[in-house]
């Protein structure tokens, strides 16, 4: 990337088509930076990226017409960033971009009603695929405007309580082409709405229809969907096994069924649903009925079934033995908080599928070291192991992690007993992007000292209060993990500033937490600022060290930092009023800030343009005039009071001491 | 009353003489008594039948003397056949007076009237003479059925003679129960007097299936007279309205049952009363038991022919079920897939609802059109409730019919009622369009339906104009007077209720309702 920025010569450049001047720009993708900076080298590679750029995602929409007349050629619109959606910005988006786009998401957009999306949808012919999620109060007019995309494929309506089966008929009629629609949480959408969009709408892949007032009535005709891939039937309590058990016939080319929370079913109406569905490949009966052997059994027939979920469900010995016979091929299997999970029945699973690449046993209470023995000496290729809070397994069993699983990418062991000789081992798993150790106390700078080392694919590292972590262990990981993207270091009460100036080299990062790390300065931060472009997210709550001198810096070099949590920190009015200059800013959490004013607040408030969301001492709300929040309010940000009590930090030990005494 | 009498009677004679069109009975409708026997012959003038029944309530009204005068039999069509159902019609018309007191002035009407038929006996044998005369060439068949229709008038004038008498009784004044036992006195007095009466029984259900060229005449005006019987049994059909639909599930074996079509004319004949054996219809379950004589000797009990059939009939039978003649349909027994109907009634509502026009327009929307007036009944109930509104324009007062309406159709779509776009600024917004039809009433869906296409602004200027347009058509339906009117004009709608109601929906509905009437009023001028 660097190449093409180094040698900017205009010959050069001219002897180059443009095509092959687009090829080189497509591979400047991940890096949105890399492209602005070649935009910006000159005025023929202004005009080439001009040209070239098919996706926007652009923060504000006061600057929607000169954005949209500089694109021409603009495909994907993405406005989730933007606070302040209009009719007005809709129009004026339909008109400039006509039927070149395809998508648009407004799914964090409000303040537009169907007008606009009536001129969307008429004007933009050539609109496939619209996020219309949380338009909490889009009606069925707005329903109507979107019938008139006839060329839609792909929508989202996720939360859009106020629709009800009217407008869904309407899209049903207009809509022919749709092949996804997400009806999520539509609560005013029933049965004779859902089965219109079935009849209708034949080209239908994905349905999402979690949590609607459906009952069976719409089934038959859903499940008569010639292409219907992909069946979310998340939380529909009025689905029940009677129900089920009077269809006559299944859904031939269902690849991926949801059934969690769906109470009323059992294995019963279960095996009428997948009575045909021959090519399942992904099961999910999350939060269901109990896993029996029963069940085990109705899985028999779906022998291309890779993945069950079946979080949360009570689960006996017999209902895992036969899942681990009835089923030939799975891939993943998901027991998170599973009750009734014992070392025979995962082991009798998971000696049958040697073939595993993901498993959940999160919160599996009762497991022991003999269970990791068998997964770990049955599934060598396992990538995925999450198994938070297995309190029984001891510090020898994560020895076998590393010895036996070497191609595991993501490992969570939050809040077990592993400890450095463990940390070790599991530092042979050259392919980690993402460990969790959160509340692992017992592990310290040696072990995490060999998972820098060798581990130098990390991207994400979870040290959520690991108490026994030092400087020199960030250090360690900071120079063998230059790609690491998220960290976070909260309450690790000895990380100092030069934890902070070793993890600056770490130029992708992107997430960084430091909660009730007292030791961290301005300093630090600084640093970070300085180093880590890419910032978006920051948590330094309780970090009392830092002050307004730490947010100068930030608000300086940060200019993708979109979410800050500055409380009980020593900023002040300056510091804040400082962020202001950070256009991205959309979410800032500020509580308890002791040198912060009911003026420095307000004037604050009025800098920072792009707020969406505030965090905020339910005491200012009596200290600013009401009208300053309706101007914000309208602006599209959203105010949360908090009232909580000032609290003192615990010590680590304690905290988990009180941790337990909960559980 | 006289003026009333007249003119009905002169208004029957002008609508039945252009529906019949054989001479030789031009002279004999200008009688007003046909009525006894329409219900018999299927060949018979339904339209005719239709003026008779309408005009019984009218009269009765007025007066009751002249109510039995005007139904008693005189007739000289010579193609009556079955005496004794005639008799036993007579007798239930004169019930009602006899359970009333004797009035001496009622008496002087009966035998004014019996006066004035043999009169007319007189003079239709003048006419067999006179055209004896004139056409020799006709077959014996014809002198046999002149001799039977003499013999019938006569028959019916005896009878007459002596019911008149008998209200004199003191036995059978009073009670029902009493006159019950009469009855059955009288029709086998009716019986034993011309025994050949029933004899011919058969014959006349032989002739009536063979097709004469009379059936031919009636062909050209059941149409029109399906309209108006309907409304005479409305509420009977109300009840049973969905019993065609109900039998879908059945499933007898082909064989286990016998199957009965009944030509098309007998299905649109205003009956209630349907023989459990050949499924013949009767307006009144006297008659048909009268009928029931006919089947044969058990029927003939004192006991059978007082109490309806069910009870006496308990041996088992052999399953009835109907055929639609309307052929190719499914319910006819040609069909490949033929599924039979259960009962009489509902082969006349499903004959009625799928072979037959939609003459029955709802009076408040002018939009919906039904061919069983109960249906109609049923819509008014909620019309104008109707909050499930189609993008052509059909309401629907259930959001599932609306939803099976637009499943099954291409391009519609359910459109969004007014106060879901309200303070919208968009004017070409489809669902807004037809909002603001919405505001107009019920008025505005019926246009939006009728324009072709276009927005709903455009439909609501639309609707505007032609409200604007037709001041005369505002007012012709006001000129007629419902209640004369249902004595003789083929009104397809309901006599209205209250005179303050019918204005109410004439209003608003003027224009789709005018060109309505206006149609058929000019039909009435044809006739």
């Amino acid at each position: 990337m660097k190449r093409q920025k180094g040698v900017v010569d205009e010959n050069i450049f001219d002897v180059l088509t443009e095509e092959i001047v687009f090829t080189i720009l497509d591979f400047l993708d991940p890096n949105p930076l890399d492209k602005k900076s070649f935009s910006l080298a000159c005025k023929a590679f202004y005009g080439i990226e001009s040209r070239h750029r098919k996706a926007l995602k652009p923060l504000r929409s006061e600057h929607l017409i000169t954005v949209l007349k500089r694109y021409p050629h603009l495909e994907h619109l993405d406005l989730s960033l933007c606070p302040r959606i209009t009719d007005n910005s809709l129009t004026i988006i339909s008109v400039l971009c006509k039927s070149t786009l395809r998508s648009i998401d407004l799914s964090q957009s409000r303040f537009f009603s169907h007008v606009g999306l009536w001129n969307l949808a008429t004007n933009c012919s050539g609109l496939v695929e619209i996020d219309l999620s949380n338009a909490t109060e889009l009606r069925d007019a707005g329903a109507a405007a979107i019938a008139e995309a006839k060329n839609l494929e792909r929508l989202w309506l996720a939360r859009c309580k106020l629709i009800t089966d009217m407008g869904i008929g309407c899209i049903a009629v207009g809509c022919k082409k749709l092949r996804s629609i997400s009806l999520k949480w539509c609560l005013g959408v029933g049965d004779l709405g859902v089965g219109l969009i079935a009849v209708k709408c034949k080209q239908i892949r994905h349905l999402d229809l979690s949590y609607l007032p459906i009952t069976n009535k719409c089934l038959p005709c859903i499940l008569q969907l010639q292409y219907l891939e992909d069946l979310i039937l998340v939380g529909c309590f009025s689905i029940d096994d009677d129900s089920l058990v009077a269809l006559k016939h299944g859904c031939k080319s269902l690849k991926k069924l949801d059934m969690s929370s769906c109470q009323n079913v059992s294995h019963v109406g279960l095996s009428s649903l997948t009575s045909d569905a021959r090519s399942l490949q992904q099961l999910a009966l999350a939060y269901g009925s109990p896993v029996t052997h029963a069940l085990a059994d109705s899985l028999q027939d779906l022998s291309m079934l890779q993945s069950i979920k079946l979080d949360g469900c009570a689960v006996t010995y017999a209902g895992l033995k036969g899942i681990g016979n009835s089923c030939a091929l799975l891939r993943e299997v998901s027991l998170s908080k599973c009750l009734g999970v014992t070392d025979e029945g995962l082991s009798s699973l998971v000696m049958k599928h040697r073939d595993l690449r993901k498993l959940d046993v999160t919160c599996c209470r009762k497991i022991t070291q003999v269970s990791i023995a068998y997964i770990t000496n049955s599934c060598p290729a396992l990538t995925s192991l999450k198994m938070e809070s297995c309190t029984l397994v001891p510090s020898e069993a994560f020895v076998l992690i590393g010895q036996r699983c070497l191609c595991l990418e993501e490992l969570d062991l939050t809040d077990n007993e592993i400890d450095d000789e463990g940390l070790k081992s599991i530092s042979r798993c050259f392919k980690l992007t993402s460990l969790k150790l959160g509340i692992c106390l017992n592990i310290t700078d040696e072990g995490l000292g060999h998972v820098g080392m060798c581990c130098s694919k990390l991207i994400e590292l979870d040290l959520y209060r690991c108490v026994g972590i030092t400087d020199s262990g960030i250090l360690a990981i900071a120079h063998g993990c230059p790609g690491l993207e998220m960290i976070n270091v909260a309450y690790c009460k000895d990380i100092t500033d030069s934890s902070l100036i070793s993890l600056s080299k770490c130029p992708r990062l992107n997430t960084f937490e430091s909660r009730g790390c007292p030791s961290i300065t301005s300093l630090g931060l600084a640093a970070i600022a300085v180093g880590c472009k890419q910032l978006a997210k920051l948590d330094i709550k309780k970090c009392h060290n830092i002050n307004d001198a730490g947010m100068i810096p930030l608000a300086h070099f940060s200019q993708n930092l979109r979410q800050i949590n500055l409380s009980y920190s020593s900023v002040t009015d300056v510091g804040l009023l400082s962020l202001a200059s950070i256009s991205c800013l959309q979410s800032m959490t500020i509580l308890h800030l002791k040198g912060l004013t009911a003026s420095g607040l307000a004037a604050a408030l009025l800098a920072c343009g792009g707020l969406t969301k505030v965090k905020l001492q339910a005491s200012f709300k009596s200290l600013l005039p009401q009208p300053l929040f309706e101007h914000l309010e309208a602006r599209g940000c959203m105010f949360q009071w908090r009232d909580k009590v000032f609290q003192a930090e615990l010590d680590p030990i304690c905290w988990k001491l009180q941790l337990e005494d909960r559980i | 009353m006289d003026l009333k009498d007249r003119l009905s009677v002169d208004t029957w004679t002008q609508s039945s003489s252009s529906g019949n069109e054989l001479p030789k009975d031009q002279q004999s409708f200008t009688n007003f008594s046909l009525q006894q026997q329409q219900h018999q012959h299927k060949w018979e003038d339904p339209s005719v039948l239709d003026y008779s029944v309408r005009i019984e309530p009218a009269f009765q009204e007025f007066n009751q003397t002249s109510a039995t005068s005007s139904s008693l039999p005189c007739n000289p069509n010579s193609q009556i056949k079955n005496l004794n159902r005639e008799d036993c019609q007579m007798n239930e018309m004169l019930e009602p007076n006899r359970i009333q007191d004797w009035d001496p002035r009622v008496m002087l009407s009966n035998l004014s009237f019996l006066e004035q038929k043999i009169h007319q006996l007189q003079d239709l044998v003048h006419l067999i003479v006179g055209r004896r005369s004139q056409v020799l060439g006709r077959t014996n068949e014809l002198v046999a059925q002149q001799q039977q229709l003499v013999t019938a008038d006569l028959t019916s004038i005896i009878v007459q003679l002596i019911t008149t008498a008998g209200t004199l009784l003191p036995s059978v004044k009073n009670t029902l129960s009493t006159a019950s036992p009469s009855v059955g006195q009288l029709g086998q007095l009716g019986g034993v007097l011309f025994p050949s009466g029933t004899g011919m029984n058969g014959g006349g259900v032989a002739q009536s299936s063979g097709g004469s060229k009379v059936s031919d005449q009636s062909n050209q005006i059941d149409l029109t007279g399906a309209c108006v019987i309907e409304q005479n049994n409305a509420t009977e059909e109300h009840e049973l309205k969905d019993e065609d639909d109900a039998d879908e599930g059945e499933n007898l074996p082909p064989g286990s049952y016998e199957i009965l079509q009944l030509e098309k004319e007998e299905i649109l004949a205003p009956h209630t009363h349907f023989c459990m054996i050949c499924g013949k219809g009767f307006k009144r379950d006297a008659n048909l038991r009268m009928h029931m004589r006919g089947h044969g000797d058990e029927y003939k009990t004192p006991a059978a022919l007082a109490k309806p059939n069910k009870e006496s009939s308990s041996e088992p039978v052999l399953i009835k079920r109907y055929s639609c003649p309307f052929a190719g349909c499914k319910r006819n027994k040609d069909h490949k897939k033929f599924q039979p109907l259960k009962t009489i009634l509902c082969v006349k509502n499903h004959y009625k609802r799928t072979h037959c026009d939609k003459s029955y327009t709802c009076s408040r929307c002018n939009t919906k059109k039904f061919s069983v007036i109960a249906d109609l009944k049923t819509h008014e109930k909620h019309c104008g409730k109707d909050k499930w509104l189609c993008s052509c324009g059909t309401t629907f007062s259930r959001k599932d019919k609306l939803f099976g309406h637009i499943a099954l159709f291409q391009g519609h779509t359910p459109a969004i009622p007014l106060d879901e776009t309200k303070g919208s600024v968009g004017p070409s917004d489809r669902g807004e369009g037809n909002g603001a039809a919405n505001k107009v009433g019920s008025v505005g869906f019926n246009f939006s339906s009728n324009a072709s296409s276009g927005s709903g602004v455009q439909d609501m200027m639309m609707d505007v104009k032609r409200g604007a347009d037709e001041p005369t058509g505002f007012f012709s339906p006001l000129t007629f007077d419902p209640c004369s009117l249902v004595g003789f004009h083929e009104f397809p709608r309901p006599p209205f209720e209250d005179s303050e109601s019918s204005f109410s929906f004439l209003v608003p509905g003027s224009c789709s309702y005018t060109r309505k009437t206006g149609g058929e009023s000019s039909s009435n001028d044809l006739e």
